[in-house]
């Protein structure tokens, strides 16, 4: 599992991960306030709903993708986090309307 | 290189790898000369419709082959499914053209009336819908669309599957897969034919040109002709969505596995390099206004390809007078008639004369004396 490192003076952020509320640091993207909050974060694929981990943390892999704020498909890792933003970990395809 | 074939198919694309398929199934020995992967190839570029309505307008036989290949791709999916254990997804529960507005409705009606009034066309089933009726089964609509045409035959289909599917049953059936062969000239020599590729030349006692739009060029050399107009179309795919469209549209399909394929340009145009940006925000659009949830979605890729397309939009098949033995055949639909290339034309080209009654519409010589004949074969 991710641990923080000592020392960090960054700023408590709190986001809410399928309604339970998580506390992120000022500047994390969402993936990594995700990874660091210890919960069982894996999203399942569109195609075979295999289980995935954010995985590059560049925007390259698309093994990210979360619903943030109802916006279904976004990539976790090129997101930082914001006050009270409402995070639901995505099963399968994106969801019509979302 | 030199070996003897019963049959050489010129075009490793979906309509000459139906046939190379149904010969091999009916046990020829049969070689495909292909070109290689930069080829401009419909069959990587295209929509995957199964389609029946609208088919026909101006030759009744159309529509009664593209029914008949219609009611034939079940059996032509199970065969690829037992033989290559790949599901290549067909979808028969009937498609949607929808309209837009007033104008488009009333255009649409007319259309329909003219099809049912064509003497000797095959009944399809075409009828038009209000948009309370549309959306009945197809929830989510938006308030733009007026209604559209039904068609209980239409259908979809995944065609880059059906395309390694058949390419994957070639192999198993013996057709030997020769890429990067383009084909410069054709001669006969006694009973066979030497078909000239810059890697060899290769012998056969049959000749079946499916090379697409390049069929123009070929034709000649074996005394065939094969007229083209070739057209370019456009299609936007945008990511994966939860399943919404239990039917298809001439316009917007889903595909098994989530994408929404948007499409039908027309352009006179070759170059498939390049894509008209205001024509994919035009489909775009109309696509969003069909169904408004999908403004929502992203766009992951988007491409241009060239249709084969005849001149008067309607199917070539053809055997040649002087030099027996060779068959021309080129159509748009590949994707549709798969099933009668695999099933109907490879059996003709086996015993050696295509069937008047089943395919004498086709000729190429509806050509000769029609100056100036055009259109798209489809509306």
């Amino acid at each position: 599992m991710f641990k923080r490192a000592e020392g960090d003076a960054r700023a408590s952020v709190t986001i809410h991960v399928e309604g339970r509320a998580i506390t992120a640091r000022e500047g994390d993207t969402v993936s990594a306030a995700l990874l660091a909050s210890g919960l069982d974060v894996r999203r399942a694929t569109a195609v075979s709903g295999a289980k995935r981990l954010p995985y590059c943390m560049m925007g390259v892999c698309f093994d990210c993708l979360v619903t943030i704020d109802g916006v279904g498909n976004r990539q976790g890792c090129l997101v930082p986090v914001a006050e009270g933003m409402q995070i639901e970990i995505q099963k399968g395809k994106r969801e019509i309307g979302k | 290189m030199m070996k003897d074939y019963d049959v050489a198919v010129v075009g490793g694309g979906l309509l000459g790898s139906a046939i190379a398929w149904g010969l091999g199934r009916l046990g020829q020995r049969v070689a495909v000369l292909d070109e290689g992967d930069i080829a401009k190839r419909a069959s990587r570029a295209n929509f995957a419709l199964v389609w029946v309505q609208s088919k026909g307008l101006g030759m009744p036989a159309y529509t009664g082959w593209t029914v008949r290949g219609s009611k034939a791709w079940p059996k032509l999916a199970e065969e690829l499914k037992a033989q290559t254990g790949l599901d290549v997804v067909l979808q028969q529960n009937g498609g949607f053209h929808l309209t837009l507005g007033e104008a488009e409705y009333e255009q649409r009606t007319q259309l329909v009336a003219r099809m049912h009034n064509q003497v000797g066309a095959a009944d399809y089933q075409m009828e038009m819908m209000s948009a309370t009726e549309v959306k009945k089964m197809l929830p989510l609509i938006g308030p733009e669309v007026s209604g559209g045409s039904f068609c209980p035959y239409d259908g979809h289909v995944n065609s880059l599957r059906t395309f390694r599917a058949l390419h994957a049953g070639m192999k198993r059936f013996g057709v030997d897969y020769l890429p990067e062969r383009a084909v410069s000239a054709i001669t006969r020599d006694g009973d066979e034919f030497r078909l000239t590729t810059a890697q060899g030349e290769i012998r056969a006692a049959k000749v079946v040109l499916a090379a697409g739009n390049a069929n123009e060029t070929l034709a000649p050399m074996v005394g065939l002709s094969a007229p083209m107009g070739p057209t370019r179309g456009q299609i936007v795919v945008t990511e994966r969505t939860m399943p919404f469209l239990p039917h298809p549209l001439t316009t917007i399909r889903q595909t098994d596995e989530g994408t929404v394929m948007i499409g039908d340009s027309k352009e006179d145009e070759l170059d498939d390099r390049v894509q008209n940006h205001p024509i994919n925000a035009v489909m775009s659009d109309r696509a969003q206004r069909t169904f408004p949830h999908l403004a929502r979605l992203n766009v992951v890729r988007s491409w241009s390809g060239i249709r084969v397309m005849p001149k008067d939009g309607f199917p070539i098949y053809e055997q040649s007078q002087t030099h027996p033995g060779a068959f021309v055949a080129c159509c748009h639909s590949g994707v549709t008639l798969a099933a009668n290339h695999a099933f109907e034309i490879a059996r003709m080209v086996k015993e050696g004369a295509l069937e008047p009654e089943l395919v004498g519409a086709f000729t190429a010589k509806r050509f000769e004396n029609a100056a100036g004949v055009g259109g798209s074969g489809y509306y």
